[in-house]
């Protein structure tokens, strides 16, 4: 079981997400940096990161199949090392 | 206009570059080139770039530009020319920009990077500065770019380090005479606390008149792609190398050739290109004023929708080394009058020197925004002449008369 599933994350503030066919760009306003989310599936889960109390939940509100939890935890700290989200501290996550 | 066709549905292992080459509902990188009037008059100029166009867009209509940009989320907008900062609202419209959350980078050959600008820009968030200097030396900048036009560039360099403005870019079109200079322009790049970037020079605009005389030579590509590669993502190259791939390994970046995917140019009076190396009626996808927007012309023009549709090789099918360089720059080819399903006409691989060397017609301009007559800051691209001259009297009316 990774670590990261009961941790609380959400999309950095200073990034935008915009649609494209196979899935989004991510752009940092901060660092300048593109990223490319390359399934619509995981924009689906960095969307719902900030909503939900934490990963785990938030794969289960995009519907990923828990086979796959593995490969978009390291998905999600790819984003992470780009600052494209970031961990929510205690008091604000969400209840 | 018709309606671009459906785009096919790649399947979930399909990679970013096949994504990539179906296009974007946006471009990644938009170059805007904000008016055609400029104080130099470069060789090698890609948008034959002199006389302001009457026609241009005014601070309403660029305004209006950028508020369409940032509902589709262009991040971040190239804004160059001509000379951009000849605009009287220039500043302000990189202003407008930014605050509409769409990051400006802008080329500039420093006429206007006073100290004074210099700091109001190093006070500014997400404003990015590329100088353009196409030699670590005076004499081989001049050369292509005009007198006078290495001591501007490097003084708007030290007042930019002077008021604190940091990573600005040094940008270098390479040239058979500047290739020899890459150490150079990366110690000058340190210098300043700048970063280089190195692009390849298009035949395009003016640039078609020099290309012969100025593209690097056959061995001097190996130099350049062994320097790219020694010194990998620590110099920028705007993705216009892919040509050099055929050599081996792939160089950082995208490689491939973004034309109306994701990369495209807005002109001074609002025509939509392919690319910025592409200004000619050929690539024109439309115009934002008469044709509904830029998003408009972005997602339905018919030209961008076959640029979007699978290409074959052509002729460069059969090459092993096809899918390292796709082919090559489109531009490069239309404007050296090659086919454009053909090899680049600097394929390192060999293919293009015999095409060049063959029949072909170099297409006719269709904008020329040159000034009319010779100005002071005109390049004057002499060296001395090796031929003796073709009879004595050429040399003096009073040759061979003896009285």
């Amino acid at each position: 079981m990774d670590t990261l599933l009961g941790e609380s994350w959400t999309l950095s503030p200073s990034v935008a997400l915009r649609p494209e066919p196979f899935g989004a760009l991510a752009y940092h306003f901060g660092n300048r940096k593109l990223t490319f989310l390359k399934r619509p599936e995981l924009v689906a889960v960095v969307r719902a990161l900030g909503s939900s109390p934490d990963v785990g939940a938030a794969l289960a509100t995009a519907g990923i199949p828990a086979a796959q939890y593995p490969a978009y935890c390291a998905a999600l700290r790819g984003l992470a090392a780009a600052d494209m989200i970031r961990p929510l501290a205690p008091a604000e996550a969400v209840a | 206009m018709t309606i671009a066709p459906e785009r096919p549905t790649l399947p979930a292992t399909a990679t970013l570059i096949q994504q990539f080459e179906l296009g974007l509902d946006a471009p990644i990188c938009l170059t805007w080139e904000l008016t055609y009037a400029c104080n130099l008059e470069c060789a090698h100029c890609l948008s034959s770039s002199g006389r302001r166009d009457p026609r241009e867009l005014s601070t309403q209509q660029c305004e209006a530009v950028i508020d369409e940009l940032q509902r589709m989320q262009v991040f971040y907008v190239n804004i160059g020319g001509g000379e951009p900062t000849i605009r009287p609202d220039f500043w302000h419209l990189v202003e407008y920009a930014v605050d509409h959350q769409v990051g400006v980078k802008f080329s500039t050959n420093g006429a206007r990077i006073t100290p004074e600008r210099a700091r109001f820009l190093a006070g500014t968030g997400y404003v990015d500065v590329q100088i353009s200097l196409d030699g670590a030396t005076a004499e081989v900048n001049d050369y292509v770019r005009g007198p006078g036009s290495f001591d501007m560039a490097i003084t708007a360099l030290a007042n930019l380090r002077d008021a604190g403005f940091t990573d600005a870019k040094i940008s270098v079109v390479c040239t058979r005479h500047n290739i020899g200079q890459l150490d150079d322009f990366k110690a000058l790049a340190d210098e300043y606390g700048a970063t280089l970037r190195l692009t390849r020079l298009r035949p395009s605009g003016r640039g078609a008149d020099v290309w012969d005389e100025l593209h690097p030579l056959p061995e001097q590509q190996r130099v350049l792609y062994d320097w790219l590669m020694a010194h990998g993502d620590g110099v920028l190259t705007g993705d216009s190398f892919f040509h050099l791939a055929a050599f081996g390994e792939s160089l950082p970046g995208l490689n491939l050739c973004g034309a109306g995917r994701v990369v495209c140019l807005i002109d001074p009076i609002g025509d939509v290109y392919a690319c910025p190396f592409a200004i000619h009626d050929e690539f024109k996808a439309g115009n934002l004023l008469s044709d509904g927007g830029f998003q408009a012309v972005w997602q339905q023009s018919p030209l961008f929708a076959e640029l979007r549709s699978p290409q074959t090789g052509g002729a460069c099918s059969s090459c092993t080394f096809y899918d390292s360089c796709r082919g090559g720059c489109m531009a490069a080819k239309f404007f050296t009058g090659l086919p454009l399903d053909g090899p680049d006409p600097e394929c390192v691989q060999g293919y293009g020197e015999s095409l060049l060397a063959g029949k072909r017609s170099v297409p006719a301009s269709s904008q020329d925004h040159s000034k009319a007559g010779p100005t002071r800051n005109q390049p004057v691209m002499l060296t001395l002449g090796k031929r003796p001259p073709a009879k004595d009297c050429a040399e003096s009316p009073l040759a061979g008369f003896t009285p």
